[in-house]
């Protein structure tokens, strides 16, 4: 496979080679619906069939730290747009600055991800032997408000009335709390490796008017990540909220 | 493969092509060359055929008697599951998309290649490492859940290497979805001048919609695997109802992509068979939209079917009645094609060639296949018929009758062009018909033995089914022979073989225009197309006109 410049030999023209990437790509994001569909089907049979542990767990989400990375992540989204326009009106310093404003956003997600799930762990709601949903409620800390832990409480006695099984069922729901939020994650890390590679091209000038390209089927894959946050914040953070 | 001698120059070779413009290892290993990756492709499954075969040969020697004295209970679960996983996801759903179409597609468009070389490498490196999950798995204590990996079973209770089996399934569906996806594209952007959608080879309509199915209905699978896999790993429930999951769940979501892999595996074959009739019965083909509209829609159709792998599970009446409807329906352009290959055939001046041999077969087979499918679809039939041979008569009709009789014709079709040499015609015919008989005798008494009601995946059964299992197994040995002969010819004519010419049959697609073996670029210009698919009536290029007599196939053994 020869190279001419920008066009690979096997391509007649550069519109055809980038009407070939970016098809290519919007069918790699229909397989990608599929792929993560899979996981909103079971998310959404279970959460019908346990309404009351689905509830439960949802409720011991972090809604601020969530809201804050929902923010954070259409931020991103925004800078990545920015950094396509950019590349096709040629500003080339620009592109580089919106490309890394766009990944540090997305290092900040992850972090704040990383911070959710360590207060996970603290509290016992890693699926498993240990896993105990009333954990938090029966071991508060100094620094919790004594107040919303009793309030904690009676919202839990609540659901265990109504769903004796709820620490099996409330299982489920971390289950996929952490399937679905895991391979969110994974896919913006692949996301942000593809941006540190894209960087690097920026620095060395390779986008243009003419060949942006990689830019434009990046920034495509980029955006859809952030819509399937869109759906999981609410999903996952939003159902059964009381406090 | 990097082992084979350069062909000597002859007369209607070029000097240069696709096989000796490179030599060594690396240049095999590292090579973006569609053509050169099919060829990887055709090394590779063939080792999963034959892995698969052997099992499938320890399944027939047991069944043998009654009490089956070959394999204990345990290692029979494990042999027909490792049969299925190794023939369905490694070398079926491959087969004929990753060798022929791989390199095909971008010839019978008039490309130089698939518009995305280094994913379609990507592809076959992807299949290795899933297919070294697997044969580990297979290695290390093999895997008894069913090639279906039903939970519980597979996610808690299997003692069997259920782990690196799903992993592999799982990393090899990524394969299928990026052949699919290059494919998928290159039909759309990357066809010659002149080659508009209705001029495009049936066998590219073919695998478009094949390249449909796998694009939407892989990462379900993959997806579904995954989970079941953390389920097993972590002890997770999502399909384990001891933690209040649901394994029908399971059973949907498997179905919804395992249901539309048939049409994976024989929709290609449906390609392959529309190119060889008209070829060798000389004539247009009968109904050309009607071939490619029913190509999409049995893909579409197909995704609509599912449960019908479930009627037994209790699922409610209404959702049964509509699957069972559907999937009668799909039945409408599976048969529309049958009834356009018959009437090109009609008033043809056909000729018996090796190709032309398994394409008639194909549809024989493929009748009987997707008749009893109906029977299956049935929803009062099937709850006598359900789980028993016929199911596994019926499937290995599709499968083997359809799918695999589809690509070893194929292979056969496209070998001049492949190598740019001919095989001996007489011993492929021969071993045509070996194939066909013993696979008649292998899976006809199943059908007898299920209605009768032999169950499947029993590693023992009443004497009284006695005498139409050893039909069956004698049967199997036949079809071995059968396998292994053009294996084994096939391999003679890479060397010894006479040399082909750019178009020995004649046929009028795109492909035969470049000489064989293609060159690397594949044609030395971009060509032009300016003529209707499949017109073997105004071909005067080719000899064919109206009214004159046709030019004979050229042969290996003339």
């Amino acid at each position: 496979m020869h190279r001419t410049g920008e066009l690979y030999g096997h391509f007649e023209t550069l519109e055809q080679q980038k009407e070939s990437a970016a098809l290519g790509m919007w069918i790699f994001l229909v397989t990608e619906v599929l792929f993560f569909g899979g996981l909103f089907l079971t998310y959404t049979i279970n959460r019908h069939a346990f309404s009351a542990a689905f509830g439960a767990g949802s409720n011991t989400l972090d809604l601020t730290l969530g809201g804050f990375n929902t923010v954070v992540l259409i931020m991103s989204s925004l800078t990545m747009a920015m950094a396509v326009w950019s590349a096709q009106v040629g500003k080339k310093q620009l592109v580089s600055i919106f490309l890394i404003a766009t990944v540090v956003l997305g290092t900040i997600f992850l972090g704040v991800k990383v911070i959710e799930y360590k207060q996970k762990f603290d509290h016992h709601l890693i699926p498993g032997a240990g896993f105990d949903i009333r954990y938090h409620a029966e071991h508060p800390t100094a620094a919790d408000n004594a107040g919303k832990i009793a309030e904690e409480k009676e919202e839990l006695e609540k659901a265990f009335a109504k769903d004796p099984d709820l620490n099996a069922h409330a299982q489920l729901y971390f289950s996929l709390y952490f399937g679905m939020t895991g391979l969110h994650a994974l896919h913006m890390i692949v996301g942000a490796g593809l941006l540190v590679w894209l960087i690097k091209g920026s620095f060395a000038g390779r986008y243009t008017p003419k060949y942006n390209t990689p830019v434009e089927i990046v920034g495509l894959y980029w955006h859809f990540v952030d819509i399937v946050w869109i759906y999981l914040f609410p999903l996952l953070y939003l159902i059964d909220r009381h406090h | 493969m990097s082992k084979t001698p350069p062909p000597s120059p002859g007369p209607n070779m070029p000097h240069e092509d696709y096989l000796n413009a490179t030599y060594g290892l690396k240049s095999w290993l590292l090579t973006t060359d569609h053509k050169r990756i099919a060829l990887l492709y055709l090394g590779s499954v063939t080792v999963f055929f034959f892995i698969g075969g052997i099992f499938a040969t320890l399944i027939r020697i047991h069944l043998l008697t009654p009490t089956g004295y070959l394999v204990t209970p345990e290692t029979y679960n494990k042999l027909f599951t490792m049969h299925g996983v190794a023939m369905i996801f490694f070398f079926l759903i491959p087969s004929i998309p990753a060798v022929l179409g791989n390199f095909l597609i971008p010839l019978m468009i008039g490309a130089k290649d698939l518009a995305f070389p280094k994913i379609n490498l990507l592809s076959w490196y992807i299949y290795l490492i899933g297919g070294s999950f697997v044969l580990y798995s297979f290695s290390t204590g093999g895997l008894d859940t069913g090639w279906t990996f039903y939970t519980p079973l597979s996610s808690v209770y299997s003692n069997s290497a259920v782990t690196p089996a799903v992993i592999g399934i799982f990393i090899n569906g990524f394969s299928s979805i990026l052949t699919g996806l290059n494919f998928i594209v290159t039909i759309h952007t990357m066809r010659a001048p002149g080659m508009t959608w209705f001029r495009l080879p049936l066998f590219v309509w073919s695998h478009y919609a094949t390249s449909l199915v796998m694009v939407l209905g892989t990462p379900v699978v993959a997806i579904t695997l995954l989970l079941a896999g953390l389920e097993r790993m972590f002890h997770l429930g999502f399909f384990n109802p001891a933690l209040g999951g649901d394994p029908i769940l399971f059973q949907h979501l498997f179905w919804f992509y395992s249901h539309p892999a048939v049409y994976i595996m024989v929709l290609p074959a449906m390609g392959v068979v529309s190119e060889v009739i008209p070829t060798f019965a000389r004539k247009p083909i009968f109904g050309y939209s009607f071939i490619a509209g029913s190509s999409i829609a049995i893909a579409v159709i197909g995704f609509l079917v599912w449960a019908h792998h479930m009627f037994v599970t209790g699922e409610s009446t209404y959702a049964a009645l509509t699957f069972s409807f559907l999937s009668y329906v799909v039945a409408i352009p599976s048969a529309v094609k049958v009834f356009n290959w018959t009437s090109t055939l009609y008033k043809g001046s056909i000729s018996w060639d090796t190709p032309m041999v398994y394409a008639l077969g194909f549809i024989g087979l493929f009748l009987i296949g997707g008749l009893t499918g109906l029977f299956l679809a049935c929803l009062g039939l099937d709850i006598h018929i359900h789980d028993t041979y016929f199911v596994v008569a019926h499937f290995h009709y599709i499968m083997v009758g359809g799918a695999v009789m589809g690509y070893v014709g194929g292979l056969h079709f496209w070998w001049p062009k492949i190598t740019g040499r001919l095989y001996p015609e007489s011993l492929a015919r021969t071993a045509a018909i070996t194939l066909f008989v013993g696979f008649n005798l292998t899976f006809f008494p199943q059908f007898i033995l299920g209605y009768m009601g032999m169950p499947r995946r029993y590693h023992t059964y009443p004497p009284e089914f006695q005498v139409l299992n050893v039909l069956s197994t004698a049967g199997a040995s036949i079809l071995a022979l059968g396998y292994l002969l053009p294996m084994l010819y096939l391999m003679w004519s890479m060397r010894y073989g006479k040399v082909a010419g750019p178009n020995p049959w004649p046929a009028t697609g795109l492909e035969w225009t470049t000489p064989s073996p293609p060159p690397t670029e594949n044609f030395d210009v971009t060509p032009e197309v300016t003529w209707e698919p499949y017109d073997y009536k105004n071909r005067p290029d080719l000899g064919l006109t109206a009214g004159a007599p046709s030019p004979a196939p050229a042969h290996g053994d003339d």
